[in-house]
């Protein structure tokens, strides 16, 4: 087995995997919002839909959407996305989900009572959003974004079933055609290392937050 | 003769079919101090808030410096003054609650000079200069750079009474200020309230507090089941008041404390 080649190529499916994360988190993290503060509207025009698409997002297999997004637009709507935008949109959606429930979590702990200070006080709905609200949710949802996080990391692995060529794929391609479990433990070293950014990032928000309760 | 600052004529509240406030009317003139007392769901923190605008009114008139917030239209349902004008009278007006509901992520100062930079839009110095100004004044010039929840109850109602001030309102209601507190805190926030009254403030506070009542208020209205039954001098209500459910209510008030 030639290592060299082996790092290369693992390193750049990291790459792949690294794109479709940073993507997800750069939509689905807005999205979320919107979609929990939709879901959280007293219109039921509103909050209906909203509910069935988290339904949707949520109840059925993420594989699945990443297919529905590859191979279903073109004969539902003429558009065909090319295989690494079709799993970026389906992650995006699928996150934004996920999120817009811990948003929501987020949102509805802050006390009714702080909003009203601030309506008496006389600060507009978004200066109230934007200055009280938000930063307190930014650090009760930490914990919970935290897992979502690394199961992002994790997930991206299946755009492979979209011919994506990420970590995971281009592994278990070298592991198929040579009997050498290497790459098995190298994918594992390389999905750790992500995932320990990650935590530690999550534990220095976490810490830099902590000065109030 | 002081000009009238707030003044409420019959105004009704409901809420799921149940009348909670049934036609009350009030006057307060400035620098004066209005107590509301009576039983727990007499309606006392719902008038407040339909005064303080976190609730509406079904009917019914009330005006804040001579500016009409609500009245009766045509059909005898609330008719509300337009959004620029409910903006205006609520810069009149400060609320101080039961449970302070300080922001819990900005620092003392910040939570009282924040409100002056983003809706007064005061530059931030001259801000925290009256803030501290304020902390001072409540005696809290140390706790400026500390968050709320390294404060004690009491000093967190200063704060929040501060945070009040700090928009120059010309009414300030309290809505049951000291019920969240055990008698040595109530009496530290008692004192700055006496304070504020010795000053001229013009305030509305529900409380029950009695003997608060008695020594600070010029008035004192006893509500009970959303009507105001009585409404005096402290020494009419307290001392001669020929109302049995306002006496009712007083002796039972003497025999638990």
């Amino acid at each position: 087995m030639n290592y060299q080649v082996l790092l290369e190529e693992m390193l750049t499916a990291t790459v792949m995997s690294l794109r479709i994360f940073f993507f997800t988190l750069i939509f689905a993290l807005p999205l979320g919002m919107l979609v929990a503060l939709g879901r959280m509207s007293r219109h039921p025009v509103i909050h209906l839909p909203v509910r069935f698409y988290i339904l949707i997002m949520r109840g059925t297999p993420l594989m699945l959407q990443l297919l529905f997004m590859f191979y279903a637009l073109k004969p539902l709507f003429g558009i065909q996305l090319e295989r690494v935008m079709a799993a970026q949109v389906a992650f995006a959606l699928n996150y934004a989900a996920y999120f817009a429930e811990i948003y929501r979590g987020g949102l509805e702990s802050i006390p009714a009572g702080q909003l009203e200070a601030a309506r008496v006080l006389g600060y507009t709905r978004s200066q109230t959003f934007f200055h009280i609200v938000l930063p307190q949710v930014v650090k009760r949802i930490i914990p919970p974004m935290g897992n979502e996080f690394i199961t992002l990391v994790k997930d991206t692995s299946l755009a492979q079933v979209i011919g994506v060529v990420e970590l995971l794929k281009v592994t278990s391609q070298w592991v198929s055609s040579a009997v050498d479990m290497t790459p098995l433990v190298i994918a594992g070293v390389f999905y750790l290392a992500m995932n320990g950014v990650v935590t530690r990032a999550f534990t220095a928000a976490e810490n830099r937050l902590s000065y109030y309760r | 003769m002081s000009s009238e600052i707030l003044k409420v004529e019959g105004i009704r509240k409901s809420f799921d079919g149940e009348e909670i406030l049934r036609g009350i009317s009030l006057n307060v003139r400035e620098g004066e101090v209005l107590a509301v007392i009576g039983p727990s769901g007499s309606g006392k923190s719902t008038l407040l808030r339909c005064i303080s605008q976190l609730e509406t009114v079904d009917s019914g008139m009330i005006s804040i410096c001579g500016k009409v917030l609500v009245k009766n239209g045509p059909e005898g349902k609330a008719v509300y003054a337009d959004r620029n004008t409910r903006r205006e009278i609520g810069r009149h007006v400060g609320l101080v609650f039961q449970n302070f509901n300080l922001f819990p992520h900005h620092t003392v100062l910040r939570n009282i000079a924040d409100a002056p930079v983003r809706v007064l839009r005061k530059s931030r110095r001259e801000a925290e200069e009256a803030a501290r100004a304020l902390l001072e004044k409540m005696d809290l010039s140390e706790k400026a750079d500390a968050y709320p929840c390294q404060l004690s109850g009491g000093q967190q109602q200063r704060v929040s009474i501060a945070r009040a001030l700090a928009m120059n309102p010309d009414i300030l209601f309290f809505d049951e200020p000291t019920s969240a507190l055990d008698p040595e805190l109530t009496g530290e926030i008692l004192k700055v309230m006496r304070g504020l009254a010795a000053e001229h403030m013009t305030m509305v506070v529900v409380t029950h507090e009695m003997k608060f009542a008695h020594d600070v208020a010029d008035h004192v209205v006893f509500m009970d089941g959303g009507s105001v039954l009585e409404d005096g001098t402290p020494d009419e209500l307290f001392s001669h008041t020929k109302n049995e459910r306002t006496r009712a209510f007083l002796t039972r008030f003497n025999e638990n404390s």
